[in-house]
């Protein structure tokens, strides 16, 4: 790994740290926890850095917030957070990004349409298939309940894909080599 | 530096950052295991029971329950409506232990202990390919970009503000990522010009 590879892989850490500073969407009232933008952090790392560097950039943030930082959203961190009932998702986000990175990588002409696919498959699917049976398993509540509560966060996370898939696929084309 | 740390010196802020973490992993595998509703309450208030120890309030525990609370509420309602109370308070009992723990750890241990803690450690990682100084390197890099970013983010609006476009996300985020990429190539080249090897 070049001294590029490092700095870009603290750069995306950083930047999903700073996405964490936006105060979160609320929608459905207070019914339901509000949306934050944090996972946009992990759609654009994987797809703009590949899936070896995407996926250190959030191990990288991952340990940040392990450590006690309180770089999630809501000023939150430390192991606890990690250990609740939405750590899956947490800690899904390196393999998310890193399996977007991979899809992104083998097909880097597709254009944005294809982009916005490997995104919604790495940043929704996996991610729920991680985040869901860990909140069912830590909150025991069912895999049927826990994918009731998750359906309200689809709208939210399918902006955040069209989002990501317009600036990777600008930033692809403004800098071919990153 | 930002962090969630706060200052004392009790027995619990002088034990080594990974004796604690391991104690926390073991402890919150055991309250995984234990199935009943007398041992997690007792689990409950020994763990609370550390947090004067430690030199905290019984207000710093609530705070770091605090920001879960609508989950409580909402994973103790369905329990409740679906399998009884008692596994209801057992479950969200659980939960209120099992943070509270993780966060003894973190109030009583200063970031940066932790971070040298685990670049400590990445140097039996090295046989994999893992280079704990470049970790070290990114860890700094990070830390220091979250303010940059901040700052470009608040130019980048304004500048956009006079155009009437500050509310379009694509219009703020995209000479966000560019101008952040380019910084990330001057400071690589600045780094690689003063001969940084690792």
């Amino acid at each position: 790994m070049t001294t590029k590879d490092t700095v870009y892989i603290a750069l995306f850490a950083a930047l999903t740290a700073a996405l964490g500073l936006m105060p979160p969407l609320h929608f459905a009232g207070a019914a339901l926890p509000p949306i934050s933008a944090q996972s946009l952090g992990v759609m654009l790392a994987g797809a703009v850095l590949g899936a070896k560097r995407g996926g250190l950039a959030l191990l990288l943030f991952i340990a940040l917030v392990a450590v006690g930082l309180p770089l999630l959203s809501g000023g939150r961190g430390g192991f606890g957070v990690l250990m609740g009932t939405s750590g899956g998702f947490l800690l899904s986000w390196p393999i998310c990004s890193a399996l977007i990175g991979y899809l992104a990588e083998r097909d880097r002409e597709g254009g944005a349409l294809k982009l916005g696919a490997y995104i919604a498959l790495g940043g929704i699917v996996l991610m729920y298939a991680v985040g869901i049976p860990w909140m069912a398993f830590i909150g025991k509540l069912g895999m049927a309940k826990s994918l009731s509560i998750m359906v309200a966060y689809v709208p939210g996370d399918l902006i955040k894909v069209v989002v990501a898939a317009i600036l990777a696929e600008n930033l692809r084309k403004a800098y071919p080599n990153l | 530096m930002l962090d969630l740390y706060s200052p004392g010196s009790s027995l619990l802020h002088r034990l080594p950052p990974a004796a604690k973490m391991l104690a926390m992993l073991l402890g919150a595998t055991l309250l995984f295991l234990n199935e009943s509703l007398p041992i997690t309450v007792a689990a409950t208030l020994g763990i609370l029971a550390l947090y004067p120890i430690a030199q905290l309030t019984l207000k710093q525990a609530f705070a770091q329950i605090r920001p879960l609370l609508i989950i409580f509420v909402l994973f103790f309602a369905v329990q409740w409506y679906f399998s009884g109370i008692e596994l209801a308070t057992y479950v969200v009992l659980r939960l209120a232990a099992l943070i509270l723990l993780a966060s003894l750890v973190t109030l009583t241990t200063k970031s940066s202990d932790m971070i040298d803690t685990m670049t400590r450690g990445l140097r039996y990682l090295q046989p994999i390919g893992v280079n704990p100084a470049k970790v070290s390197l990114a860890i700094s890099l990070a830390l220091r970009f979250i303010p940059v970013l901040a700052q470009i983010t608040r130019e980048v609006r304004e500048a956009q503000k006079t155009r009437g476009l500050e509310r379009s996300v694509i219009a703020v985020a995209m000479p966000m990522a560019i101008r952040a990429i380019k910084m990330a190539d001057e400071i690589s080249d600045a780094i690689d010009s003063r001969g940084y090897r690792s």
